[in-house]
């Protein structure tokens, strides 16, 4: 075989390879779009449910994933910061350090549906959080963690050795230095991990399912300790459980979880390029 | 400042890497307000021994040392020495220039908030003195707002010598300040030592034999972790005492 001939096979099967990965991603989206646009109205998404969820809105499942997602990121994104500056800043390379770190890439292996089953040991049942709001956050925030403690990470270890060595000669004190002169170089890559974090809490639904979402809940939260409707779980219920859902609203209720995850994502995307652009090295 | 004219003075320092002794009983003055060169071959100790001066080394793990080290009157190695406050006195200039990826103003307004030395009222002035204490104020005055990434590298190194000024230190060090520039930048360099040693004590490590020649006072030759010789770098250059001295600045070795 020619060296020109082998290497328009190699072209083509990578291309074909490439293909095969975006295709499955542009078929789903067709569908859910194709099936579930139709039932996308103004009503759909700002009013509550009626006739055991076969008519009205879905606003109760919207609202509930916004409050589960920002109690997770309220969560999990300072402690995840803090846990990774001192990982990265203080602890030395001894055998805690290296437990710690083992810990976090052994959680972030850990199946979801054993998150939601911790967060009912833990948060519902031993604090007595019971079924809610908090108890489903805090559960959603420990599931991404890892995701936010290793960009975190990351992103503290690529900021170039230089600026703590010229901050430290100038007189600022170790934690100066990592406020004036670490912290804000880390950033754009922190967001990244809050990115990646904020679109797998909006969503799982192991998690929520004994800790905060509820089957049918005609009224909105009024507290942290309320139960709420939740959009995995809402899909998850109006596709198995109730019988008799019109497929558009099923897959318009798709449609508006995905867009939700999209519009978050693209949210913290711009705000990550905004960063970026002010700190250049 | 001390009343003796004497800046920086070690007594029988030794440091350790370790088990690898860098450096080996030092006795060393360094005169006020005049630069002082530290020349030998690579591996000699002189940017350790720079680094002794402002307690950089302390940032390696596994650095042990003995003997004293007066920078004015104060021992810097006494136990409860304040580190924070000895790198205020003694700034440092490094090798590479290494401005922060932030504003011209930024970069010499760091010092200031991190020691909260004056109102940031007062900020524009003293900016303002320390870019003409480098004569980079002409050249900057209307770009205080660009990030010090977008300057040429001798200006950048220009500016990191303005970065420590505003925290008024006595002495300033310098490790090879001039190896990541062109001739001419380092010749501006140069001058601008000769300049700022009316005001501060300088201590240069260079591999360059014609830079010590050229612009310091004194001159101290190391050799495997010990000060050789030292003494007015005129006499140094043209009649050491010692044969490796010799050898070293005649290009016999190094």
């Amino acid at each position: 075989m020619s060296a020109r001939l082998a290497q328009k096979i190699a072209f083509a099967v990578l291309l074909l390879a490439t293909l095969l990965v975006v295709f499955p991603v542009i078929i789903i989206l067709g569908i859910i779009v194709a099936k579930g646009a139709s039932a996308i109205s103004w009503e759909f998404l700002f009013s509550m449910p009626r006739d055991g969820m076969t008519a009205g809105g879905i606003f109760p499942a919207i609202l509930g994933t916004l409050y589960l997602v920002l109690g997770a990121v309220l969560f999990a994104v300072p402690l995840g910061v803090l846990a990774a500056v001192y990982l990265v800043e203080y602890s030395s390379d001894n055998w805690f350090s290296r437990l710690v770190k083992l810990a976090i890439v052994n959680l972030a292996g850990v199946p979801s549906v054993v998150y939601g089953l911790f967060g009912l040991g833990i948060f519902v049942t031993f604090f007595r959080f019971g079924a809610s709001i908090l108890s489903g956050s805090l559960t959603l925030g420990i599931m991404i963690l890892p995701v936010i403690i290793t960009s975190a990470r990351e992103a503290l270890e690529s900021v170039p050795r230089h600026f703590r060595t010229v901050s430290l000669s100038l007189g600022a004190s170790h934690w100066q230095t990592i406020r004036h002169s670490v912290l804000p170089h880390a950033l754009p890559g922190i967001l990244t991990g809050m990115i990646l974090g904020l679109g797998r809490a909006a969503g799982e639904t192991a998690p929520i399912l004994f800790t905060v979402a509820a089957f049918y809940l005609p009224r909105l939260p009024q507290s942290v300790f309320d139960q709420t409707m939740a959009l995995p779980y809402h899909l998850y219920v109006i596709s198995t459980q109730v019988p008799g859902i019109a497929e558009n609203v099923r897959y318009g209720t798709a449609l508006v979880l995905l867009t939700l995850v999209l519009l978050l994502n693209l949210a913290a995307i711009l705000l990550r390029s905004r960063f970026r652009r002010k700190k250049k090295w | 400042m001390s009343m003796s004219g004497i800046a920086i003075a070690t007594q029988r320092l030794d440091l350790f890497y370790g088990d690898f002794q860098a450096l080996t009983a030092i006795d060393l003055q360094v005169p006020e307000r005049e630069v002082t060169a530290l020349i030998g071959p690579s591996g000699c100790g002189k940017s350790t021994l720079l680094r002794v001066f402002n307690r950089m080394n302390d940032l390696i793990d596994g650095v042990r040392v003995s003997g004293r080290v007066l920078v004015g009157d104060e021992d810097i190695y006494a136990p409860g020495a304040d580190l924070l406050r000895l790198r205020e006195k003694v700034g440092m200039v490094f090798q590479r220039p290494n401005p922060f990826p932030l504003t011209v103003f930024d970069n010499i307004a760091f010092g200031l908030a991190v020691h909260k030395l004056a109102p940031r009222r007062e900020y524009d002035m003293i900016v303002e003195q320390a870019l003409r204490d480098v004569l980079l104020w002409d050249d900057l005055k209307d770009k205080l707002q660009r990030s010090a990434l977008t300057l040429s590298l001798e200006q950048q190194q220009r500016l990191c010598i303005a970065r420590v000024l505003p925290l008024k230190p006595q002495v300033l060090l310098m490790d090879e300040p001039c190896s990541a520039l062109d001739p001419i930048a380092t010749l501006h360099i140069e001058e601008l030592m000769q300049k700022l040693k009316q005001e501060y004590t300088i201590v240069i490590v260079t591999h360059n034999m014609q830079q010590a020649a050229r612009a310091s006072d004194r001159t101290g030759f190391m050799y495997l972790g010990k000060l050789i010789e030292f003494g007015t770098t005129a006499r140094i250059f043209t009649q050491p005492a010692q044969e490796l001295t010799e050898n070293y600045i005649s290009g016999r070795f190094g």
